[in-house]
């Protein structure tokens, strides 16, 4: 049986970064990194956006090079999943081998949420998580002209800016009443469907799918819960992720949405930590509330913590999220965490396309919502940081630089 | 092949090369060198891919635009010759051009 002081299930950017930072920080114990995935540690938000295009290939989304690991002597296993998992004996098993571990490092992210309807099977049923699902959506589109995306989140929108781009007709299905409805408030997802329905898509709010008509294990219609048709040569499904926790579960860990763990990423089990999509924490930014991060800021800083933690360096995770979007020409990003804001405040005009959108708790800057907006952005984060009382005019007066304003 | 002077944070300096259209940022990763954070994979929404240009001067190359003026800004580290390396795409007249990674944020 191979033993690793640390060993790390999931490559992704959560895993990659803690084996990256641990060499960083000087850990020489042995490391053993496995993914689920064919492929060494690629990044991923391309898979909804340049490498959809077609725009980048695959060899520069590698966060590093091939021989990068072998250098740094941390030993990758691709194509392999933890499944069980031995807390006592410090045991961690998948289909071809058992491990036995020092401390676990568990990064194994989500897997997308699947429809259940009648249909959702069929081979141009596709999701976007992995290379592979992107691959197989590409190696598809030269038969498409019409696609239907069901969700309206980051990864639906993403895809339907791609698509249109490629000169196929979209429409968009969100169930919900408007998009983005979990993760922004309602003057940015308002925005961001007039600029869909403006580049062509067919976006409808309030639309769940019913059942999907197929032909030979292919889908060629939608049917929405409205009972209206919508005739396709595809389906991409972007309805968000499960974590992936179930050996964690099974082994007695404190599981909600995610697994639960602590300031330094420890779950309740003894030497095992979690990161990244499917960890569950307490966020300085969100108001003592546990929180469920999908992002490459929050994989990539509690890696950091966690590695930093193994070496012996006391340093809590507590950094700002942060996030970005690309979708037609529009630069989104956004910093802190909305959810629980009292307020908003429009800053700029999005008819000009550049504005910002500024949550407020308590007249305290709690997000920022920017759009192509990128000093909004800088300046706009240090007030987060700061958590000064700031005033609502002078943060909507455009005319007057975020840095500018002080407390009141 | 292009061929650029990096130096990392311990002082060390390395030529690394790699094809023309490639980013500085890449080209950096691509040769191991695994100081730059370069979070976004490139498309200018972070500033975690900050170098200093040490040759030529900042002139010769493509300017600065508003996005990475901005977002060089939140850098505690910023000096005159900052720039993101995802920013400066690899071309033959970069070509022996000198560069320091700057501290991390």
């Amino acid at each position: 049986m191979r033993h690793f002081d640390i060993l790390i299930a999931g490559a992704g950017h959560a895993g990659a970064q803690a084996a990256i930072t641990l060499r960083q920080l000087g850990f020489s114990g042995s490391i053993g990194l496995i993914g689920a995935e064919e492929d060494l540690p690629y990044e991923r938000p391309p898979l909804s956006k340049e490498y959809f295009a077609g725009e980048k290939s695959f060899d520069r989304l590698l966060l590093r090079p091939r021989a990068f690991w072998l250098d740094r002597n941390i030993e990758t296993f691709t194509g392999l999943r933890v499944d069980t998992i031995d807390v006592g004996r410090k045991r961690a098993g998948t289909s071809r081998h058992e491990f036995e571990y020092g401390k676990l490092i568990w990064a194994a992210g989500g897997t997308p949420r699947l429809l259940t309807c009648p249909g959702a099977n069929a081979g141009n049923v596709h999701v976007i998580r992995q290379r592979g699902d992107v691959d197989r959506i590409r190696a598809q589109l030269d038969r498409v002209s019409c696609a239907t995306i069901v969700g309206g989140g980051y990864i639906g929108l993403e895809a339907a800016s791609v698509l249109t781009k490629l000169g196929k007709k979209v429409v968009l299905l969100e169930a919900q009443k408007r998009v983005l409805e979990r993760v922004a408030g309602e003057q940015l997802s308002q925005f961001f469907e007039e600029e869909h329905r403006r580049h062509g898509v067919d976006l409808r709010t309030g639309a769940g799918v019913e059942a999907i008509e197929i032909v030979a294990e292919t889908a060629t219609a939608v049917v929405t819960r409205e009972g209206e048709r919508i005739v396709t040569d595809m389906l991409i499904v972007g309805i968000g992720i499960l974590p992936e926790i179930g050996p964690l579960a099974s082994a007695g860990a404190a599981v909600g949405d995610g697994v639960h763990v602590d300031e330094y990423c420890r779950t309740s089990l003894a030497d095992i930590y979690a990161i990244g999509d499917c960890a569950s924490h307490i966020n300085a930014f969100a108001n003592g509330k546990r929180v469920r991060l999908e992002s490459i800021q929050n994989a990539h800083d509690q890696a950091k913590t966690v590695a930093a933690h193994i070496v012996g360096i006391d340093s809590p995770y507590d950094a700002l999220p942060w996030f970005w979007s690309n979708q037609f020409d529009l630069k989104l990003q956004t910093a802190g965490i909305s959810r629980g804001h009292d307020q908003t405040v429009m800053r700029g005009d999005p008819a000009r396309r550049s504005f910002s959108i500024l949550y407020l708790r308590g007249g305290r800057l709690i997000a920022l919502d920017c759009v192509n907006s990128v000093k909004d952005y800088v300046q706009g984060r240090a007030h987060i940081m700061s958590g000064a009382v700031l005033s609502p005019a002078l943060l909507a007066n455009d005319s007057i630089a975020l840095k500018d304003i002080a407390s009141t | 092949m292009i061929r650029i002077l990096v130096r990392d944070r311990q002082g060390n300096d390395r030529t690394v090369e790699a094809e023309p259209g490639l980013s500085l940022m890449e080209a950096i990763r691509e040769n191991g060198l695994d100081e730059l954070i370069a979070l976004c994979g490139g498309c200018c929404s972070c500033a975690t891919c900050h170098v200093y240009v040490r040759s030529p001067d900042l002139g010769a190359l493509p300017p600065l635009s508003g996005d990475e003026n901005d977002l060089l800004e939140s850098s505690d580290h910023r000096q005159s010759a900052s720039r993101l390396s995802c920013q400066l795409t690899l071309s033959a007249e970069l070509d022996g051009l000198a560069v320091e990674i700057a501290p991390e944020d």
